[in-house]
């Protein structure tokens, strides 16, 4: 919600809410479940941390609800780090994100890898004045998430996986759609807003732009240099890396070169030289074995 | 004149954006090689410690501290300027500071996200107000002599000059104006003589 105080200073408005991701463009977010690992990633360049209980690899493994993270834990983190801390509320769940906002956290995550507390509504994002980012798979889902007052989209992939597949499909459905609709005229638009499911002043401004009016990450199976350099040159403007790192053999340098690859993701020569050595990536999951596909959360 | 912008993370696209508006052909910086052809440099909004990080290993710390000490022009936007001054307090242990500008900056002085926001700014000699997006933006505590306070907010410098440094904590890549970015460009750098009108 926007407020106003001294020397017509406005908080909480979209332009300070989209103002921090587009801060955070090509950086890297990386999950952390202790103060310890926290710090690992800011020394390794992280421009933000996911505070969690568990990485999805975890929640996936351990089944059983996932909920918001315990308060003292997302504190801990936040009195570690100096850079952004972001945490994540089941989807529709209101009420987490009323105590995220109460925790001062930089960024909520109305996320899909929590099990999702409402089957029919995302949490009314206006009402805050902490930016959200949501997840999405396609152009529609993102376009009703801004509706709702996301901030930041990031393409969902299938988090706990280690597996870029599905990052890398809904990347493409993304922007091939927005890329369509940059060709439709004004009568075929009417009708990209009825599939879409999402509203046609929202689909006009993608039409005019050519791209969302909040930047799009791209978060779900990132776990090596190269899959971060994979998804910027398809086009997110930065990377969540989850399990990717707290999961493989030797963390800090697979940060390091992580951060390194989403700078220089069009350069081979340094994604090679930073995918050096870097020991066992975590290991990684079919899609088709899975028991429960986070990404099919959300409406 | 060949205008560069940092472009090791944060919001250089945006800067970008604004100066191919305003008819600047900027390009992006990522190596020595492109740092050594431009005349003046932009560095953007970002996080200080990840581009920090990203200048070591990208091997760009020192040719950036030699060519800031031979004068080179640059802008720098909240991370930029919490690059650029002298003294950092909250700061990340090892952060470069270039100190191409006599000036104490307090990291996220203005607070977390929740106490990001907008207000109107009032620079010396500018007719209208600029709109300054101040997003976890550093506080500026104290200036040196050298340094001249070009706006203030509440009482606290947000835009200072010392020689070709200029150093905001907002971001005016946030801004629709292009009053700052071409204030800066307009201006011959050796001599001091301004093209800038304020209104086009």
């Amino acid at each position: 919600m926007a407020a106003e105080s001294m020397s017509g200073r406005e908080t909480g408005t979209t332009l300070v809410k989209r103002g921090l991701a587009e801060m955070l463009k090509g950086g890297v977010i990386m999950d952390v479940v202790t103060p310890d690992q926290a710090k690992v990633a800011e020394d390794a360049g992280a421009v933000a941390v996911m505070a969690l209980e568990r990485v999805p690899a975890d929640i996936r493994r351990d089944g059983g609800v996932a909920r918001m993270s315990d308060p003292e834990m997302i504190t801990g983190i936040q009195q570690a780090v100096t850079i952004p801390v972001m945490a994540k509320a089941r989807i529709g769940h209101f009420v987490e994100a009323q105590i995220l906002e109460a925790l001062d956290v930089d960024y909520i995550d109305e996320s899909e890898v929590l099990t999702p507390a409402d089957e029919a509504h995302h949490i009314d994002k206006w009402a805050f004045t902490v930016p959200f980012v949501c997840g999405a798979t396609n152009l529609g889902e993102a376009l009703r998430r801004i509706s709702e007052g996301a901030c930041m989209i990031r393409s969902k992939g299938e988090a706990g996986t280690g597996n870029i597949v599905e990052a890398v499909r809904h990347l493409r459905s993304i922007i091939g759609d927005i890329r369509k609709i940059t060709q439709a005229d004004s009568a075929e638009l009417f009708d990209w807003a009825k599939q879409l499911r999402a509203p046609l002043p929202l689909v006009r401004e993608v039409a005019e732009t050519g791209w969302l009016p909040v930047p799009m990450f791209c978060a779900g199976g990132i776990s090596t240099p190269a899959d971060a350099g994979l998804v910027m040159q398809l086009g997110a403007e930065a990377v969540f890396v989850g399990s990717g790192i707290f999961k493989s053999s030797d963390p800090a340098p697979r940060a390091k070169a992580i951060v390194e690859a989403a700078t220089n993701y069009r350069d081979p020569h340094i994604l090679a030289k930073v995918s050096r050595g870097l020991g066992e990536p975590m290991p990684g999951l079919e899609i088709d074995g899975l028991e429960t596909h986070l990404a099919d959360r959300g409406w | 004149m060949k205008v560069g912008v940092l472009a090791l993370q944060g919001a250089f696209g945006l800067h970008e954006q604004v100066l191919n508006r305003i008819g600047v052909a900027a390009v992006q910086v990522r190596t020595p090689e492109e740092l050594a052809e431009v005349d003046c440099l932009v560095i953007p909004g970002g996080e200080s410690t990840a581009i920090s990080k990203l200048l070591d290993a990208n091997g760009l710390g020192d040719p950036l501290a030699d060519r800031l000490t031979d004068g080179l022009p640059v802008l720098g936007t909240c991370a930029g300027m919490i690059l650029l001054a002298a003294e950092v307090v909250d700061g990340y242990p090892g952060q470069h500071r270039f100190g191409a500008i006599d000036a104490t900056v307090r990291r996220n002085g203005y607070g977390r996200q929740s106490e990001s926001f907008h207000a109107p700014i009032h620079i010396e000699g500018w007719e209208s107000a600029f709109p300054g997006v101040f997003i976890r933006a550093p506080v500026v505590e104290s200036v040196g002599r050298d340094v001249e306070v070009l706006a203030e907010l509440d009482g606290v410098p947000v835009l200072c000059r010392q020689g070709s440094t200029v150093v905001s904590s907002f971001h005016p890549e946030l801004a629709q104006d292009d009053r700052i970015h071409r204030w800066f460009v307009e201006r011959d750098w050796s001599t001091g003589h301004h093209r800038f009108v304020e209104r086009e």
